[in-house]
């Protein structure tokens, strides 16, 4: 019986599984493509060659060598490095900052925190753009303009990531935190000993958005990152498609770099990107 | 009892220490900024060489509204949030609907392929789609072995096809990212709800608009803030996939602001403040009316 029935489930499924395979195929094409298209010369990808071809060395000769000519100090090494050292040290300071917030607002609530803490939502409001030219300037005051510092101050808090562990923290036992204060425990020790480790799930989603979120930041980077060998991955693929000859060749191998590290997060953690997307609003 | 109480409150003041590092940086890195773009927007000129508006408003009454490409810019953004937000969302909801269902084979499978677009950056996105989309790209070579065209189409040089390629981009990126939000919202759903559904007869478009979309309402309003306040801000896209053109026809606000402000040998920052204080109160009505339309309750 049950045998029949299924099958007949998976019949009444038909088309919900042609939808998924055009949707998914659609969805994965361009990605392939794109990977594909790194190891093609300009002419076989402008024939429409859809397969892998064997340019793939030339191609990341060509991309090496116009990295390294982007200005003084510049080298495709260097853009990785400045991607990568920036986007770690922006999810550190992010996750430990936010839950530091998120822990204090909702385990030691009160009607004032809780107001507070609908005040700072509207700063999900604030477009991006607005606060470029004056963020600009103070940053350009602090002396922070080409340094990590500027590249991440703006965007190591945000009202997101402080709901999202704020929400998150529902779930912390509370007893256990009174326990705690009887056996001594002042609270930064509670923080650091007994939410951290509980919350680790959450920590982990946060990282991942958080990384994600700083590897791929592009206005506010363009605008402080002034000097070439200051600059991230994404300032060099837009560098590189500015030409009136354009090597798609190279700017695919250039896509392809930037896109290995956020592939491998996606692959590996894609649980926890997930929950971090989703993760305030549980 | 008097011991007591000097514990909470110490407690209480903990929970302000602990908060107050983020809560600073907001306050710095966001609130103070937007009050002093608007400081700014009430200035003219270029460079360093800003004076007060005379009239004060004059950015927001005269030189905005007589302004033809802010105006442009403007038509193009909502002209890109009414035909992508809809047509993303209604795909997406579908897509959760059909992926919740625990009869599916290959569901983590599908969830994944559907869900890759959002491991690629805006910029990569952008430049892949202006690769396909190239006057001598594989979209075109495509329709021409098909034999749909006979000669190669200009998309990105093109207004019309330019404004869709864009369209069509973010329709891409985004429609995997707004389904996790559904599955997410699904999975708080009772699945017996579902199965007593079925037994009751219920096909599967009584299900999707009998209960999938009033048990989703609250996530579907939330995504729509977030999709309409994304849209709104869209940069990297103009400025990538197409840079504006041709033309200037397919730019958005937030390139267009851009421009003025970090474009070379431009820096009209008191001009540019007041088109981005433009966009912080669309943003602001838009996602206020948009909770207000969320929040009839029956």
């Amino acid at each position: 019986m049950t045998k029949r029935s299924s099958s007949a489930i998976q019949r009444r499924l038909i088309p919900s599984y042609i939808f998924l395979i055009i949707v998914s195929f659609v969805s994965v094409f361009p990605i392939f493509w794109m990977v594909t298209a790194a190891t093609n010369n300009t002419v076989d990808i402008a024939r429409g060659k859809i397969w892998f071809g064997n340019q793939a060395l030339v191609n990341l000769k060509s991309l090496i060598e116009a990295a390294s000519s982007q200005g003084a100090g510049t080298s495709l090494g260097r853009f990785m490095g400045n991607s990568f050292f920036y986007a770690f040290a922006q999810t550190i300071l992010c996750i430990f900052l936010c839950s530091l917030a998120g822990y204090g607002f909702e385990l030691y609530h009160d009607k004032a925190k809780d107001r507070l803490f609908t005040i700072l939502l509207m700063a999900m409001m604030v477009p991006a753009v607005a606060t470029l030219i004056p963020l600009f300037t103070m940053m350009s005051k602090l002396g922070f303009i080409n340094t990590v510092a500027g590249f991440m101050l703006p965007a190591i808090s945000t009202p997101f990531m402080i709901m999202m562990f704020r929400q998150n923290s529902r779930n912390f036992p509370v007893d256990i935190m009174e326990a705690a204060r009887i056996d001594g425990l002042s609270e930064w020790a509670i923080f650091f000993k007994m939410y951290m480790p509980i919350m680790k799930s959450t920590y982990a989603a946060a990282a991942v958005i958080t990384f994600m979120n700083a590897w791929n930041a592009y206005m506010w980077p363009r605008a402080v990152m002034t000097k070439n060998s200051a600059q991230t991955m994404q300032i060099l693929l837009t560098n590189l498609s500015n030409g009136y000859v354009i090597d798609y060749g190279l700017l695919m191998m250039a896509v392809l770099f930037c896109s290995i590290p956020t592939m491998v997060i996606f692959f590996v953690m894609q649980k926890q990107f997930a929950e971090g997307i989703t993760g305030a609003v549980k | 009892m008097n011991k007591k109480m000097t514990v909470t409150r110490k407690q209480q003041f903990a929970g302000w220490i602990f908060l107050a590092p983020a809560t600073l940086l907001i306050f710095i890195m966001s609130f103070y900024p937007m009050v002093q773009a608007f400081i700014t927007s009430l200035k003219t000129g270029s460079g360093v060489k800003l004076k007060w508006g005379n009239p004060l408003f004059v950015n927001y009454i005269k030189n905005i509204p007589a302004d033809k490409i802010f105006i442009r810019s403007m038509g193009n953004t909502f002209l890109y949030l009414i035909i992508e937000v809809p047509i993303m969302l209604v795909l997406a909801i579908l897509l959760a609907q059909i992926l919740n269902n625990r009869d599916l084979k290959f569901r983590g499978l599908f969830r994944t392929m559907v869900f890759m677009p959002c491991a690629v950056s805006l910029v990569s996105y952008a430049l892949i789609f202006r690769t396909l989309f190239a006057r001598e790209g594989l979209i075109n070579s495509m329709l021409m072995g098909l034999g749909l065209i006979s000669s190669n189409i200009n998309w990105l040089g093109t207004t019309g096809t330019a404004r869709a390629v864009i369209i069509i981009g973010l329709i891409w990126r985004w429609t995997g990212y707004n389904m996790v939000f559904y599955l997410a919202g699904l999975q708080n759903i009772e699945y017996s709800v579902y199965e007593a559904a079925k037994i009751d007869g219920a096909n599967g478009w009584k299900t999707f608009w009998h209960i999938t979309v009033p048990l989703l309402k609250p996530t579907i309003v939330m995504t729509a803030i977030m999709s309409i306040n994304g849209t709104l801000q869209l940069f990297d896209e103009s400025v990538n996939l197409t840079n504006g053109g041709p033309a200037n026809t397919s730019i958005t606000m937030s390139h267009y602001v851009w421009n003025e402000a970090f474009g070379q040998g431009v820096g009209h920052f008191g001009y540019a403040s007041a088109m981005s204080f433009v966009i912080f109160i669309m943003v602001a009505v838009l996602a206020a009316i948009n909770m207000k339309v969320g929040d009839t309750r029956d």
